[in-house]
Parts: C-alpha cells; sequence; structure tokens
C-alpha cells in the first residue's frame, strides 16, 4: 500500500519555485527524524523520508493554493494513519514541527497570512488524522471481534460435533451407561441400561443407585461404592446382580468410575454394566457338569470334597458328621463277564438307590469313581446313625437288579467313620473311611465295619515296624541275645540259644513276636536271618576259641520262610566257614509246620546241613501237629519240648499228672528216636528237678538264665556265678 | 506466542489435560500474547484486558515498544532479503494477529505467486487471518501448536501451499523465547529442519541477553509478562547459535535485531548495542 501513496504524489508535483521546494525537502528530512520509531510503519528508513517528503510537498501546496482550503490537511492526517503511524506521539512531534519549522524552512517566517494558513491546515490534519485513526481504531476492532465470535463459532462447532459424537456413543453404546449425582440421583441411563434392566430413563429417574441393592450382593459392592462416593477411591469394578422391572435377574459385570470437577471433588458417578447373564447361567451349567458325574446324575468326587471341606471349614465346637464309604463287592466279575455297558446301568441303580435310601437335610450322596460311593452325613448323633444308615443301604441293595434279561444280585462294603469335627480333619475322615472300607472287605464282604482307632493303630504300627525294618537292618538296629540251655544232668552250659531283639528308635526294645511275623510277610525275613546267623556264628567262634571243648553249640532259630529259601545250604556253609566254626558247633531251630508241612526241597536242604554235620531241633514240639511216623525219617536231633507243657510241673509241692504224663511219653518218644529233648520255659527249682527225673536231657528257661548279651554266657562258663 | 495462549489457559504448572476434541475457551478477560503484541505494535486488534498488561509492562520497561518493533522490522527485512536470494516460499510459525506489513503483503509485493502458511496456536488470531486471507489462494492459515512439527508438516495447508523440494524460509520470529529449554526448542527446530530440502532457510529473532547484560527494568517487566500472560525464556547468542544446528549462518550470524542487515546506519546506532534479542538467518547445507 505504501507504493500506491507513493505513486500519486508523485504525479502532480513542481508548481512550486525550486527555493520553496528545497525548503520543503528540508523540513521532510527533519519530520522523517522526528517520527522515525514513533509508529511502526512497514517501510525503510528511505521510503519513510519519501513518503513524508510527499505529504510535506501536498501541505506547501496547500499553503500557497488560492482559494486557500483545509482539505489537503484533512488528507494529510489521513495518509500518516493509512502508512501506520499510527502512534499518537506521531501526530503530536508532527503538529509541534510544521509550527515551529515549516515557515522558517520555507523562507516565510513571521508571515501573518502563512501563519494563520498554517495553522488552519495545522487543525485540519490533527482532524483529519483523528478521523482516520478512529475509524482504523473501529475497524480493527470490528474485525478482532468478529474474529472472535468466529473462532467461537469453529469452537462451538467442534464442541457440538464432539458432543454429538459423544452423545452419539452413550446412546448407541451397547454397553449400558449411566450418570448418578454423587447423592445417588439418577440423572441419565442409555438406551442399553433400559433395555437391561427393563426401565424407562423417567423410571429410572426416581430412583437413587442404592435401591439397585441385591440381597445377593457382595458386602464389598457396597462397601467400595462408599469409599468412591467419598472420593477415596476413583473406580471399581463387581460382579453384581440386579432385579429386572419384570422380576427376573440379571447379572453383570459392573464399573463403577467416580468423575471429578475443576478442583477434585466428586461430581458424578458412571456406571458402565455388562450384561453377563448369559456366560453366568453358562459358567453355572459347566459349574453343575465339572461337579456331577454324568453318569448317575450324583454329586463326583470334587463337589463331594468341597462340601466336606465346607463342612469342617463352618464347624462349631461340638458339631458332628459321619461318613459312609461304599464300594460294590465283586463289581469286576460283572463289567468284565458282562460289559461295561451293564456294568453302568448296574451303577446308575445303584446310584438311584443309594439316592432313594438316603435322603434329607445334611445328607450327601456322592459317586466317588468306579464302583465307590461316599454318603456324608453332616450333625450326626453318634455312631448308631450313620450305622443306620449303612443298614437302610445295605438292605436297599439286597434286591436283585434287573438288567437286560439278567437278574443281578449286588452287595457292598462298607466302611463308617463318625466323629466330632474339632481335632480332625476332612483328609483324617477320608483316609479313615477308607481303611474302614477296608476292614469291611478283608472281614468277608457284604458287611459295614466301624473305624476303631485301636485297631487302627496296631495296623499303622505293624505298617511303620515294617516299612522300618530294611533300614533298621542297615543303621544295625537289630542285636542277638543269648539263652543258656543247659544239661540237667549236671548243669553244665551245653549250648545257647540266640534269639533277635529289635532296639527300635520310637517303640523301644521290641521282641521277636513284635516283628519276626511281619518280617516272614515283607521276606525280609531272610537277610534278617542271614545277619542272626552270622552274628550267632561269629559268637560261637569266639567262644571255642576261649573256651575249647567247654564252648556251647549256638541253637538259631530257622523261619518258614527261610528254610525254604533255595541259597539256604549255601548260606549256612559259608557263614561256617567264614567263621571257621565246626558245624557240630551250629543247631538250627524250626517249627513242626516248618519241618513237616513242607514239600521235598526243604527236606532236602535239611538233610543236606545234617550231612554237613549241623545239628536240626524241632522247636515249640507238641504245639502244632506232627507226623510222628514221618518223624522217624527226618535229619533231626532234637526234640525242644514247648513251654506250655512246662506250666503243670511248675509248683514246689504238687504237679499235673497229665503235664507230667505228656512230658514223660514226649521224652521216651524222643528217646526211642535216638533224638535228644529240650524242655523250654523252666522256670523253678521244682521244674528242673521233675524234668530231670522224667528223663529230659536239657533245659532252658529263666530257672537257668534269662537272655542276654554274650558277656553273660561268658561269665557262666566261667563259673563266675 | 503460538504457545503462550495455550500454556496459559491451562495455568502454568497445572497442566489440565484437555482431550483434543474440547476446543479451548475463548476468554477476552484473559491476555493473548498475540494480541498484546499487536497493542505494542500500535494496533487495534485487542481488547482491555490485553492492553491493561501491555501498558503495565510498559511502565517498567518503556523501550518494549521499540524492541518489539525491531522484531516487526527484522521481519520485514529478512523477508525481504529471503525474496532477493529468490525464494517464493515461507511458513510463518507463530505469525500471531495479522498487522501491517504481513508476510504475504511483503511477498506477495514482489511476486503475486509467492506462497505463505500462517501457523498460530491462537484461535482469535487464526480467525482474523483468514477473514482476512479470504480469496487469496496462495496464503492459507493453519491452526496448530508449531511445537508439534510433524502435525503442522503433514497438514492439509502446508500440503496445498509448500513444495519442500524447492527452497522453503522457516521463520520463527519473536517465537522461540516462549519454548522453555524442557520442551526442547532444539528438537522442534531439528523437526522442521530434517524436512527441507538443502539451500532452504530459517529465520529466527528471539529475546535475550548476553550473560548479566539484562537491567533491572527488563528483570522486572519479564517478571510481569511471566505472571500475567506467558513465560518467557532468554537465550544468548550462543545458545541460540545452536538452534542453527544443520544450517550455515548468513552473514553477519547471531548478532542483536536490530544489527542483522539494517537498512540505514542510524538504526543500529540507536539501539544496536545491549538490545535485548538477536535475530540470525540460515541456510541449509548441502550434505
Amino acid at each position: 500500500m505504501t507504493d500506491r501513496v507513493d505513486q500519486r504524489v508523485r504525479e502532480d508535483r513542481s508548481p512550486l519555485s525550486p527555493a520553496v521546494l528545497a525548503g520543503a525537502q528540508s523540513f521532510a528530512r527533519s519530520w522523517a527524524t522526528a517520527v522515525i520509531g514513533s509508529s511502526y510503519v512497514p517501510m525503510t528508513r528511505a521510503e519513510v523520508a519519501q513518503h513524508l517528503q510527499d505529504l510535506t510537498e501536498l501541505l506547501v501546496e496547500a499553503l500557497f493554493a488560492s482559494p486557500f482550503r483545509t482539505a489537503p490537511g484533512h488528507e494529510i492526517g489521513s495518509r500518516l494513519v493509512d502508512a501506520h503511524f499510527t502512534g499518537t506521539d506521531t501526530l503530536g512531534r508532527t503538529v509541534q514541527l510544521l509550527g515551529d519549522d515549516l515557515l522558517v524552512e520555507l523562507g516565510f517566517p513571521g508571515d501573518a497570512r502563512l501563519t494563520s494558513r498554517l495553522t488552519a491546515l495545522q487543525g485540519a490534519l490533527a482532524a483529519g488524522y483523528a478521523r482516520a485513526l478512529r475509524e482504523r481504531t473501529l475497524a480493527e476492532q470490528e474485525a478482532i471481534r468478529a474474529a472472535v465470535l468466529d473462532a467461537r463459532d469453529q469452537a462451538e462447532s467442534m464442541l457440538r460435533a464432539s458432543e454429538a459424537r459423544f452423545r452419539a456413543m452413550f446412546t448407541e453404546a451397547a454397553i449400558g451407561i449411566g450418570i448418578a449425582a454423587i447423592d445417588g440421583r439418577i440423572l441419565d441411563v442409555n438406551q442399553a441400561l433400559q433395555d437391561m434392566l427393563g426401565f424407562s430413563v423417567e423410571e429410572m429417574r426416581q430412583y437413587n443407585v442404592r435401591d439397585l441393592m441385591h440381597p445377593e450382593d457382595a458386602g464389598s459392592v457396597w462397601r467400595l461404592y462408599d469409599q468412591l462416593i467419598a472420593g477415596e477411591c476413583d473406580h471399581y469394578r463387581a460382579e453384581k446382580r440386579f432385579h429386572r422391572a419384570d422380576g427376573e435377574q440379571v447379572w453383570t459385570h459392573l464399573t463403577l468410575s467416580l468423575v471429578r470437577d475443576d478442583h477434585g471433588e466428586p461430581q458424578y458417578q458412571v456406571a458402565m454394566i455388562e450384561d453377563v447373564t448369559d456366560r453366568h447361567l453358562l459358567q453355572n451349567r459347566l459349574r453343575y457338569q465339572a461337579l456331577h458325574d454324568p453318569l448317575t446324575g450324583l454329586p463326583n468326587r470334587a463337589l463331594f470334597l468341597e462340601r466336606l471341606g465346607r463342612v469342617f471349614s463352618n464347624r462349631a465346637r461340638h458339631v458332628r458328621a459321619g461318613l459312609c464309604y461304599l464300594d460294590l463287592d465283586g463289581f469286576k466279575v460283572i463289567n468284565d463277564s458282562l460289559g461295561h455297558d451293564t456294568g453302568d446301568q448296574l451303577l446308575v441303580e445303584v446310584g438311584r438307590r443309594l439316592d432313594h435310601s438316603v435322603s434329607g437335610e445334611g445328607k450327601l450322596v456322592a459317586r466317588m469313581g468306579g464302583d465307590e460311593f461316599v454318603i456324608l452325613v453332616e450333625g450326626s448323633s453318634g455312631e448308631q446313625d450313620i450305622v443306620d444308615v449303612a443298614d437302610r443301604v445295605l438292605t436297599e441293595l439286597e434286591a436283585p437288579i434287573r438288567i437286560a434279561g439278567h437278574e443281578l444280585s449286588v452287595s457292598a462294603s462298607i466302611g463308617i467313620v463318625e466323629r466330632q469335627l474339632s481335632g480332625t480333619t476332612s483328609a483324617d475322615l477320608m483316609r479313615d473311611a477308607d481303611i474302614t472300607l477296608y476292614w469291611a472287605k478283608a472281614d468277608g464282604k457284604a458287611r459295614w465295619a466301624l473305624y476303631d482307632p485301636e485297631r487302627n493303630a496296631r495296623e499303622v504300627a505293624r505298617f511303620t515296624l515294617s516299612a522300618t525294618m530294611p533300614r533298621a537292618l542297615e543303621r544295625g538296629e537289630f542285636y542277638v541275645e543269648y539263652q543258656p540251655l543247659v544239661r540237667l544232668e549236671d548243669s553244665k552250659v551245653i549250648g545257647v540259644e540266640a534269639l533277635v531283639r529289635w532296639q527300635h528308635p520310637e517303640f523301644g526294645r521290641l521282641a521277636p513276636d513284635r516283628f519276626i511275623e511281619l518280617a516272614e510277610e515283607t521276606g525280609l525275613i531272610v537277610p534278617l536271618g542271614r545277619w542272626v546267623l552270622r552274628k550267632a556264628c561269629e559268637e560261637a567262634r569266639r567262644w571255642l576259641e576261649e573256651f575249647g571243648d567247654a564252648a556251647p553249640f549256638v541253637s538259631v532259630n530257622l523261619a518258614v520262610r527261610q528254610s525254604r529259601d533255595p541259597e539256604l545250604v549255601r548260606d549256612v556253609k559259608q557263614i561256617l566257614d567264614e567263621c571257621a566254626l565246626p558245624p557240630h558247633h551250629l543247631q538250627l531251630e524250626l517249627t513242626e509246620s516248618a519241618i513237616m508241612g513242607t514239600a521235598d526241597e526243604p527236606l532236602e536242604a535239611l538233610r543236606a546241613l545234617c550231612d554237613m554235620g549241623v545239628r536240626i531241633a524241632i522247636d515249640d514240639f507238641g504245639t502244632g501237629y506232627s507226623n510222628l511216623a514221618y518223624l522217624k525219617h527226618l535229619p533231626v536231633h532234637e526234640l525242644k519240648i514247648a513251654g506250655s507243657f512246662m506250666e503243670g510241673l511248675r509248683a514246689e509241692n504238687e504237679e499235673d499228672p497229665v503235664d507230667a504224663q505228656i512230658v514223660a511219653t514226649l521224652v521216651q518218644l524222643a528217646h526211642a528216636l535216638s533224638l535228644g529233648v529240650t524242655a523250654e520255659g523252666v522256670e523253678t527249682p521244682a521244674q528242673a528237678a521233675r524234668l530231670l527225673r522224667l528223663g529230659c536231657d536239657t533245659g532252658q528257661g529263666w530257672f537257668f538264665a534269662r537272655p542276654g548279651p554274650p558277656e553273660n554266657i561268658d561269665s557262666l562258663l566261667r563259673g563266675d556265678l | 506466542m503460538h504457545d503462550g495462549l495455550e500454556r496459559f489457559e491451562r495455568g502454568w504448572g497445572e497442566r489440565v489435560e484437555r482431550p483434543n476434541w474440547a476446543p479451548a475457551d475463548i476468554d477476552l478477560e484473559r491476555p493473548s500474547v498475540a494480541r498484546v503484541y499487536d497493542y505494542w505494535l500500535g494496533g487495534a486488534h485487542n481488547f482491555a484486558a490485553d492492553r491493561a498488561v501491555a501498558q503495565k509492562t510498559l511502565e517498567t520497561m518503556p523501550e518494549l515498544r521499540g524492541v518489539v518493533l525491531n522484531h516487526r522490522a527484522f521481519l520485514r527485512r529478512v523477508v525481504r532479503h529471503l525474496l532477493g536470494r529468490g525464494v517464493r516460499q515461507f511458513l510463518d510459525l507463530g505469525s500471531g494477529i495479522p498487522t501491517v506489513g504481513n508476510v504475504h503483503e511483503i511477498v506477495q509485493a514482489t511476486d503475486p505467486e509467492g506462497r505463505v502458511v500462517y501457523v498460530d496456536l491462537d484461535p482469535v488470531a487464526v480467525a482474523h487471518s483468514r477473514s482476512l486471507l479470504a480469496g487469496n489462494d496462495h496464503v492459507s492459515v493453519l491452526h496448530a501448536d508449531v511445537r508439534d512439527w510433524a502435525g503442522v508438516l503433514a497438514s492439509d495447508e502446508v500440503d496445498k501451499q509448500l513444495d519442500f523440494d524447492e527452497p522453503v524460509a522457516v521463520l520463527m520470529i519473536a517465537l522461540l523465547h516462549f519454548v522453555s529449554d524442557e520442551e526442547d526448542p532444539w528438537d522442534v527446530v531439528g523437526g522442521y529442519r530434517d524436512h527441507l530440502s538443502p539451500g532452504s532457510f530459517l529465520a529466527i529473532s528471539h529475546a535475550g541477553y548476553e550473560a548479566d547484560e539484562e537491567t533491572e527494568a527488563s528483570r522486572q517487566a519479564r517478571k510481569i509478562y511471566n505472571r500475567d500472560v506467558t513465560q518467557m525464556t532468554f537465550r544468548d547468542a550462543t545458545e541460540i547459535r545452536r538452534l542453527f544446528d544443520g544450517f550455515e549462518l548468513v552473514d553477519p550470524g547471531v548478532v542483536r535485531v536490530p544489527a542483522w542487515h539494517p537498512e540505514s546506519p542510524a538504526d543500529v546506532e540507536e539501539s544496536g548495542r545491549g538490545f535485548p534479542g538477536f535475530a540470525a538467518l540460515g541456510r541449509k547445507a548441502w550434505r
């Protein structure tokens, strides 16, 4: 725009004289210097100077014009504003400079007419400037206000657009959304929430959030709600049920959020509610399936254990409960012979009968798997309650079951446990019921058995012993004691019986009757017997070295299982060799049944041992069933008469004639077969005297000595006692 | 100025996150950097609140009007300089309220086909610019935060007017002192620089002193401005030189604003030494 101004001014110059023109140029330079910096004008310094030069010429022309007019003054003021000399200092300096310098520069100082004209032009310039600046200011104010309105329109239309978007999102969302005031008044709900709950917006607005409480709500839902309302938390999620308008229930996933105002104070609450009813029902069905047996429809093991766990977690001090653990007898045979299908139908019928016979509050019938069922009775008053249940079940199962043309008779065995819940656990209860079921089976099936803690303790102890025995042997918990075998004739110790003992770390010193039978069952008797044999032979060797001809033989018990061990002869020979013990210093004791009831092989072994020179004795003779005819063919050297026959010979003054006769007969029998006779259990001097009179060769018993460590035998042999 | 309004409305130090769909309030009770600047330049595109702050600052530091005027004069000089070098495309960042001597007026006086894109964050400045420029096909106005260089460069307005295969002049006049060190003006400049073809230009004028030069009056004025309008970060010549990383400085390099290619020696004499601001022009290097 500056170019336009300059061009127009340049066109009409020249009417002025060169002297006046020079004065005007000089004035223009002073003017430029005075106003530069007083306003922002988009011109270079030279451009400013040129612009003012043009205005000065216009002014000077007006000063001399005829007729005189003030209009150019107006124009100059206006053009100053146009060129953006909008700083008011510009006008002040201009007016002052015109008055002070212009007429002097032009060479007319003090000219009254020109001074008057100049004053008029100054006034016109100021008026023109003021009007132009006012118009420019108004125009710019107008423009900036219009810009504000535009900007606001723009902002509002964006706001409206975004509001419309959010409103659409709220309205169209598939998830239910509700907004409520902090006091719980519901302000707005979207269509999805209306549909979900079956209430209109108007109806919902009648409600307070707390009216939507459901009796099944978890306590945490409303505790968190209070925290949120108080501004202590900003959002939470919960599973929550709502009542629908039609009375049905809706399961939902709820997310509640707090909206705060600019100061952080709680302002609104926003609920996002997702209908998860279908998912919930599916979960219920899946849960039902997971907890029930598909075949019988009865609760399964998982549900039973869950219920049992609940019983235990809710227990009061004196509450009792009972279990029947039931297993069908011979189910496998039915399954194998008639097929699984029949087996399955049988289980279904059994399940039905169980369910039928056991009904009522606090009772649960479950199928544990296979043909095992369990009945839980909560709040029983004593064992009899459960026994009654078991009896009813057994009766119910008596009637034959018809399946596919077969009349099937089934029976069941039941283990019963009933007890007070405090001091026991669900696992204890299950284990004891299982054990008791096993007892019922072992006792003959088709019956119930009642848990017996003493029986259980015995079995546990047996189990513990048999389980710990192998390690006990390794750890050297066994040791051997010796009891003298005394020749009655001269009271000389001719032999010793080796007796194994177990120093158990938990149960203390155990006699053989506590563990030999177990060792036979487990087979540990073979290594244990071998260990005892070696120990005894080593001791015998020592005695032989120490006492020479006076040394006793050792008599070692041989269990049935040992006598049938094919390695027996080899083992004995090896041990004798290793101990360098002459075979006749070893006697092996076997029971009647071990010898009599055997087939040929063990007998062969005995013959081999006998041939080797080892003595064989029959232990506890007279308590078993000996074949006397057979006896004479056996490789036997000694009969040991059982201690039970010594009872009648014990008293000092009188004797039982029957016992006396038996012992006499046995002695005669033995001697007729050239066998020696040892009497066991000799406890009194009277017994010893009578046995000697009856012809018995050897005696053993407390009267002579109790079993003891080998050193005791040493003392006896030395005659210390 | 682009970021002044934004930051002012958020409240300094306490940033309220406003989603970008919610337009900022247009509150005439709050001073706007762009309108305060317009007042200092002698314009009437302003309101009472703007004038109150502008006058208060002027009372403390009367020379401020001259300072503003000098930045504006630098804009005129540098655009004319660039036109002389054949540049016909201009990206004016933080353009503010259009007043006399706008970039497009200078450019189109030389070449009616010259292209200009104005960018500002002040919605009123943008609205005013748009109404002023309605019908001028070679000029566009973009409402954006200039710190978001990626957004600016990807905008339709820039895409419509500027061809980055040809030299473009990026103008940051009296702008970067509104970008704090934390907001990393060097990174902002780098974003634009990397988009320019070699031979393009960057012009900066920036408030600042050499160390320990600032007068007490200036410090006071800055305090008022910081409190009432927006935060300013003064930088010295060395820091400003770093903004031209990747550019070759056009002579005379980083100098006081009036001393950059003055139109008359008198201009420099007046306010050259101790002027509270620097200016420079850089040309993107050929690699």
